[in-house]
């Protein structure tokens, strides 16, 4: 039987690659009995769903410059020139 | 894709500001958590592509040009951080035999299980809503160990998949995933003390 250590980084790892049907049965297995590793496991693909808005901009953070930084990187680059 | 029959010029480097600014400094910031260490990587950027400007073949599009000046930065920043403590602490979070992170999170004793199990994330989806959460979330992605934040980046937010990883990294596959599994340790403990309220019981 697969500890919440081990399974811990297999849930991680189905993040990176495909899993072995003996390591997705394993985790499965686990999952059934193991409240902590469920939570778990629902706390990562929450995270990769964070992640995935972050990467096509749909999420509300502030991102852009502000006018400020703008003004003062526009001096800086004047200076440069 | 561009395909242009001959290469193509740089605009006006008085332009790139208000053409790229914004793009450079959310690369930057998404990475670094920290607004004004962002702005002046993009201030450093884009000096360092006017003096390279003509270097620049044409053959990548100039956005692409100037991300790639902006990634080298990066690349430079994140290895700084990593070498820049004086002493190596007896736990070193960037090194896998020393970084205590599983010790500490799973009970050797008890047969590994959860020392404190992950508590159920109350509304998530809710959280991806609030702008205060992509803060704190930026703020625990940049406060990984180096190595840690550099691979979780490159997998999460730049999508290189693990062969493409293990070259930039210059690390096994094994070594790899291991950095992607204490980064995201230490992000699910990061947020649920932060945003889902652990402690407060929010």
């Amino acid at each position: 039987m697969l500890t919440c250590k081990e399974v811990s980084l297999l849930v991680s790892q189905s993040l990176d690659r495909r899993l072995s049907w003996r390591e997705r049965l394993g985790v499965r297995l686990h999952l059934l009995m193991c409240e902590a590793c469920t939570r778990f496991a629902l706390q990562m693909r929450f995270l990769r769903t964070a992640m995935r808005r972050v990467r096509n901009d749909t999420s509300p953070a502030d991102t852009r410059l502000s006018l400020q930084a703008r003004e003062r990187i526009a001096q800086a680059l004047q200076r440069g020139r | 894709m561009e395909d242009a029959p001959q290469a193509t010029a740089l605009s006006p480097p008085e332009t790139w500001l208000d053409g790229h600014g914004d793009d450079l400094f959310r690369y930057a910031y998404l990475r670094l958590g920290d607004r004004s260490e962002a702005e002046d990587l993009v201030q450093d950027t884009l000096l360092a592509a006017l003096a390279a400007s003509h270097r620049f073949t044409g053959r990548s599009s100039e956005r692409t040009w100037l991300i790639g000046i902006l990634k080298h930065k990066l690349a430079d920043h994140w290895r700084r951080r990593a070498w820049s403590a004086p002493l190596a602490p007896p736990t070193d979070p960037d090194s896998p035999e020393t970084d205590d992170l599983l010790e500490t999170l799973f009970a050797v004793e008890g047969g590994d299980h959860w020392r404190m199990a992950p508590t159920a994330w109350p509304d998530p989806d809710a959280a991806l809503e609030q702008k205060e959460f992509w803060r704190i979330l930026t703020d625990c992605i940049a406060q990984l160990p180096p190595r840690q934040a550099r691979a979780f980046c490159l997998r999460e937010l730049d999508g290189l998949e693990s062969e493409e990883m293990c070259k930039v990294l210059g690390a096994a596959p094994t070594n790899v995933w291991v950095l992607l599994h204490r980064a995201r340790l230490r992000l699910g403990q990061c947020l649920e003390h932060r945003w889902f309220g652990r402690e407060t019981g929010r």
